[in-house]
């Protein structure tokens, strides 16, 4: 394996990434934005204020009751949804990193992309836990 | 204060902060953090949590075209995100059991930090010396240049990965991108051409905010009535100054001005953590 030959290949792949992120970015922040007109239309009256730190409204904490929020059409909900998709993108993003790798037969960074993708799951149990 | 009222401040106020962080380099979430806190009186939970939103789409936003122009180090990045993405677990899970004033002063820090950062002049550097490692994880690469495409090499490969795992412990704990930090590691310690650094260091911010925001998420940090007005002014005030930058080319005295706004909120952050009031 030589250090110069896979550069064409590269170039196809960070286009794919580039399109992958561009399109995440536009895509959650329309579905964030469709949120934040309904929030406001159903809610923008009443007082507010963030002091205290108390989490989030029990509908927009789980994945079932995001889902369920957007159904019934709560703004907060549809912003949660669009605020995921946009957290999902940089990690679709190494998916696909990962994937270009293992097309140019590059192991050695199939591996550490994988790796890379096991620590952000791994993140995401330990919010879980305790 | 009413939804409607709160959320149009914010929104301005992200805006600003966005286009504050695109000129200076020192990204939104710098600005945004200190903002929500001192002038609205936001939990610095809450405040974290917005910000590290807002800076996965603005990272993700111009990586997009970066990534385009083949400048950026893919390899490079991915390698070291394995450093970004476990110090920014760690780095989440600190902040769950941290006192929010202990959290004020380590941000009020880092800011300064940053913004002297921000102040320093860049020359461009080429490290044409053979190292082990990095042949070995093949990350010497090239960028194309308006004089042809320059190789370069890349040095130190065990100190810039341990100089990432705390850039990401700080992204983590702070909700921001850290990109002062990870411009040390790969220009000081690493001695990667100044283009591929920040190029580099943007692309790997929105995989390390997302290893955090997934903690953060789970423990109700990232609240959708104050994460939307922020995501979307940092977002637009973001690429506001991106169009800006490109027209004004030497803005010295900008960067100055700014450095001083940046270095005055991170005193009243200091200030307030230390007596208590955040």
């Amino acid at each position: 394996m030589s250090l110069t030959q896979p550069k064409l290949h590269d170039t196809d792949i960070q286009r794919i990434i580039g399109w992958i992120l561009r399109v995440g970015v536009i895509l959650s922040m329309l579905v964030v934005f469709i949120g934040g007109c309904v929030y406001l239309y159903r809610h923008g009256a009443e007082t507010v204020h963030y002091k205290e730190f108390i989490g989030v409204p029990g509908f927009v904490h789980s994945a079932s009751g995001i889902w369920h929020g957007i159904l019934t059409f709560r703004g907060r909900a549809i912003i949660q949804a669009g605020i995921v998709l946009l957290i999902a993108t940089p990690v679709v993003r190494v998916i696909f990193s990962a994937i270009g790798f293992a097309l140019e037969r590059d192991w050695l960074y199939t591996v550490i992309t994988l790796v890379v993708l096991v620590i952000i799951a791994a993140s995401a149990l330990t919010g879980h836990a305790g | 204060m009413t939804v409607t009222a709160i959320t149009l401040i914010i929104l301005a106020g992200a805006y600003l902060a966005g286009l504050l962080g695109s000129l200076t380099g020192l990204g939104g979430g710098v600005v945004i953090i200190p903002l929500l806190t001192l002038l609205l009186n936001v939990n610095i939970h809450y405040a974290i949590g917005a910000s590290l939103v807002s800076v996965i789409a603005t990272s993700s936003g111009s990586a997009a075209a970066y990534v385009k122009e083949g400048i950026t180090n893919v390899r490079l990045g991915m390698f070291l995100e394995i450093a970004t993405t476990i110090g920014a677990m760690i780095g989440a899970v600190l902040a769950l059991y941290m006192q929010t004033n202990v959290i004020a002063v380590i941000f009020g820090l880092i800011l300064i930090f940053s913004a002297l950062m921000s102040l320093k002049n860049k020359k461009e550097q080429i490290e044409t010396k053979p190292n082990l490692w990095s042949e070995k994880l093949n990350l010497n690469s090239s960028f194309p240049s308006a004089n042809g495409v320059v190789s370069y090499n890349v040095k130190n490969v065990g100190g810039g990965f341990f100089m990432m795992l705390f850039a990401g412990v700080i992204s983590g704990l702070l909700g921001i991108g850290s990109g002062a930090l990870k411009v040390v590691a790969m220009d000081g310690v690493m001695r990667i051409p100044f283009k591929v650094s920040t190029t580099t260091s943007n692309f790997m911010i929105g995989v390390t905010a997302a290893a955090s925001a997934v903690v953060y998420l789970q423990r109700g940090y990232i609240d959708p009535g104050l994460s939307m007005p922020v995501v979307i002014g940092v977002l637009l005030g973001a690429l506001t100054g991106s169009k800006i930058l490109v027209h004004t080319s030497s803005a010295g005295w900008l960067r100055w001005v700014f450095a001083v706004i940046v270095t005055f909120l991170a005193v009243q952050m200091i200030y307030n953590g230390l007596n208590h009031k955040i």
